[in-house]
């Protein structure tokens, strides 16, 4: 299968929906003729035009909120904010507005919007351009999250957000936008809600999104080496999330690890690990382990920035002691 | 009065609309003072005259977007009184299935967008419904309503710059009641409002919001102008509300006396003098417009009768609108 990168393969699923159906726009700073300063949009404004690739000022609640009026009125925005860490900008109209307005009027309004943005550290951007922010968005009920792990996810994860009815908001890691992978040149979509298991394994889980994906992998073939089979599992979507899948891996493995690049404290890996807890716990034989990002800003050095996400070194090691039994005393 | 169209009928309408919107009120006030409504909400009674000759220069397919005091909003662009009574007390037959309330009421077939319980929350809305219009080609036009307190609101300078820059089919309606909350207006608003939206080279105007015949004139000729495409336009509309900020604030006179109260109610009422003008001008008579306030004040009591009966929505309606196209967002 030819490979191509996440940015290519985010270019080609906006390309193909918006020739399958004119209302869907972009709308966003430097989309256009620039493409977006990670280059991701490049060449669609030659194909659809100012009237479709729209740029804006800097005014990210103000074009969030546009989005959203366009949303309810028959239009399908993809609204591109720059960097993730903006999303404290458009909390109001993204959290206030666009998740509720369908269920405030009894279902009768309906916005179908995708928010696309980035997350991901290491990239020596400092605090305020590489959080990862998700988990604030998924707080908030009547918001789809999804967190596309390759370019292949990138694509079919984007192309289902653009038909779906809702706002969906999704958070591509910015360092993987050059990454290369398998992706089919025939239309595919990849449903919501179906977690997608990336290696079986029978002594531990390895629960990863996004690029915690590919730590995860790289994890599970340290762990390989010493004789302990991982299983690694990718949620894709963490709203809606596959908890059945999650569960039933638990369930045979008996030790879980969930691993995600927002902070650690009340984010998604507490959520996943609560749930696993409370539905699996009598199939455990360790306590779930959480792994996000250390609870501080992001520094600017490498030589810090580098131990606040977690690592495949870090991930093989937890796990390790959770299969040596180490960690049950640990509760 | 200004003088505009020469057909009663218009005439009529615009009188029986704002003699609803009042009558709608006082209602409400009664519901909320026999502790029959649950919630506070806020009354527009004192406003009619800018919401009804906004919504009488619009087509049904035309949106507005309105406000915490949205109720003259939603009967002036069509709702019916039981259907919003119902809402207002949370039942199954309101226009929102009782999940709105005062706050969020709207007629959504009627091309009202919501009412919005977030100060300058609906400009986003307001300006990306005049962007589905331009961007799909259909005429119609979008009307924002805010309050004076709004215009505090950095949203608003925003969008009124995309606006401007995009030509969008957009009114920004500044109903200026004197007061955001317990505030005067000359203590929040530095300079002056309309000198604002000039700023951006958006054409603005200040009327007499009380002088149903003048709104309506400007209103007429700036959405026909929109449509075809000379907006934005920005309106700042003069008027008082009579009464609290919400049916709870009764004891006011720390922040505005009874007098002034007691001269925009006998010197400016918006009904009493469009009452006055058809009179004169020999539209109606004083039986004529009795005969019609009479059979009003029977709708609402009717309507407000069958919204007390009416039922509550099923507790399993708790999960439904969550997502579209999802039944019950916790199944
Ligand atoms: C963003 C935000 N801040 C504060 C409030 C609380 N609040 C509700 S109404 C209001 C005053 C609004 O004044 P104005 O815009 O003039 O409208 P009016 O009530 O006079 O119609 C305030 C401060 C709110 N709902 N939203
Ligand atoms: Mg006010």
């Amino acid at each position: 299968m030819r490979e191509i990168t996440l940015s290519q393969a985010v270019n080609e699923a906006l390309a193909e929906e918006m020739r399958r159906d004119d209302t869907v726009f972009i709308i966003g700073e430097d989309v256009a003729e620039a493409g977006t300063p990670f280059k991701v949009l490049s060449g669609l404004v030659e194909e659809f035009g100012t009237r479709r690739v729209v740029d804006t000022p800097i005014a990210e609640p103000g074009f969030m909120g546009i989005a959203v009026g366009a949303a309810m009125t028959g239009a399908r925005p993809v609204v591109d904010l720059m960097f993730g860490d903006f999303i404290f900008l458009i909390m109001d109209q993204l959290c206030n507005q666009a998740a509720k307005t369908h269920y405030m009027s009894g279902g009768k309004l309906s916005v179908p919007l995708v928010l696309r943005t980035n997350m991901g550290a290491t990239r020596r951007s400092a605090a305020q351009h590489s959080q990862s922010l998700h988990a604030l968005v998924a707080h908030i009920p009547g918001l789809k999250v999804a967190m596309p792990s390759s370019a292949y996810e990138a694509k079919g994860l984007m192309k289902t957000a653009i038909r779906d009815n809702n706002p969906v908001v999704i958070f591509e890691d910015k360092l993987m936008y050059q990454d290369k992978a398998p992706v089919p040149e025939e239309e595919f979509l990849i449903p919501f809600g179906e977690a997608n298991i990336k290696r079986e394994g029978s002594d531990i889980t390895l629960i990863g999104t996004s690029s915690m994906v590919q730590v995860c992998e790289k994890a599970a073939e340290i762990l390989a080496a010493e004789g302990i089979s991982a299983e690694v599992i990718d949620p894709r979507t963490i709203v809606p999330l596959d908890e059945k899948t999650l569960l039933e891996s638990a369930r045979k493995t008996s030790r879980v690890i969930v691993v995600d690049e927002g902070h650690q404290s009340f984010g998604v890996t507490s959520e996943i690990a609560s749930r696993i807890n409370e539905k699996a716990f009598y199939h455990l034989d360790a306590p779930v382990l959480r792994m996000g990002a250390m609870d501080v800003p992001i520094p600017f050095s490498p030589a810090l920035e580098d131990i606040t996400v977690p690592t495949p070194e870090g991930v093989a090691e937890k796990a390790r002691m959770l299969c040596g039994g180490e960690m049950i005393n640990a509760a | 009065m200004a003088k505009t169209k020469t057909n009663s009928e218009d005439y009529l309408r615009m009188y029986r609309q704002m003699v609803r919107i009042r009558s709608f009120e006082d209602n409400a006030n009664q519901l909320y003072l026999s502790a029959k409504m649950p919630g506070l909400t806020h009354m527009y009674s004192g406003e009619e005259a800018v919401a009804v000759g906004i919504c009488e220069a619009l087509k049904t397919t035309d949106k507005i977007t309105s406000t915490h005091r949205g109720h003259g909003h939603c009967v002036a662009k069509g709702a019916e009184f039981k259907e919003m009574f119902c809402e207002l007390l949370g039942k199954e037959e309101g226009y929102c299935r009782g999940k709105g309330g005062s706050m969020h009421i709207a007629d959504q077939s009627n091309g009202n967008l919501g009412a919005n319980a977030i100060v300058g929350g609906s400009m986003g809305i307001a300006t990306g419904s005049a962007f589905t219009a331009k961007m799909l080609g259909k005429d119609d036009v979008t009307v924002c309503f805010f309050g004076d307190g709004a215009t505090a609101q950095g949203l608003m300078y925003e969008v009124m710059n995309m606006a401007a820059l995009w030509n969008l089919p957009v009114i920004y309606a500044c109903e200026n009641n004197g007061y955001s909350e317990y505030t005067k207006t000359e203590e929040i608003a530095a300079g002056s409002i309309t000198a604002r939206a000039e700023a951006f080279g958006i054409e603005a105007h200040q009327v007499d919001g009380q002088d149903v015949l003048a709104v309506n004139k400007l209103a007429t000729d700036l959405v026909a102008r929109a449509r075809k495409g000379e907006g934005p336009f920005f309106v700042e509309l003069m008027t008082y509300r009579y009464h609290g900020h919400h049916v709870g604030d009764i004891n006011r006179e720390y922040y505005r006396t009874k007098d002034e109260e007691k001269d925009w109610k006998e010197n400016r009422d918006p009904i009493i003098r469009f009452r006055a003008h058809l009179v004169s001008e020999g539209l109606a008579t004083e039986d004529e417009l009795d005969a019609l306030n009479a059979e009003i004040a029977k709708d609402a009591e009717d309507a407000v009768k069958y919204a007390l009966d009416a039922k509550y929505p099923d507790v399993s309606e708790v999960d439904m609108h969550v997502f579209s196209d999802i039944k019950h967002a916790l199944a």
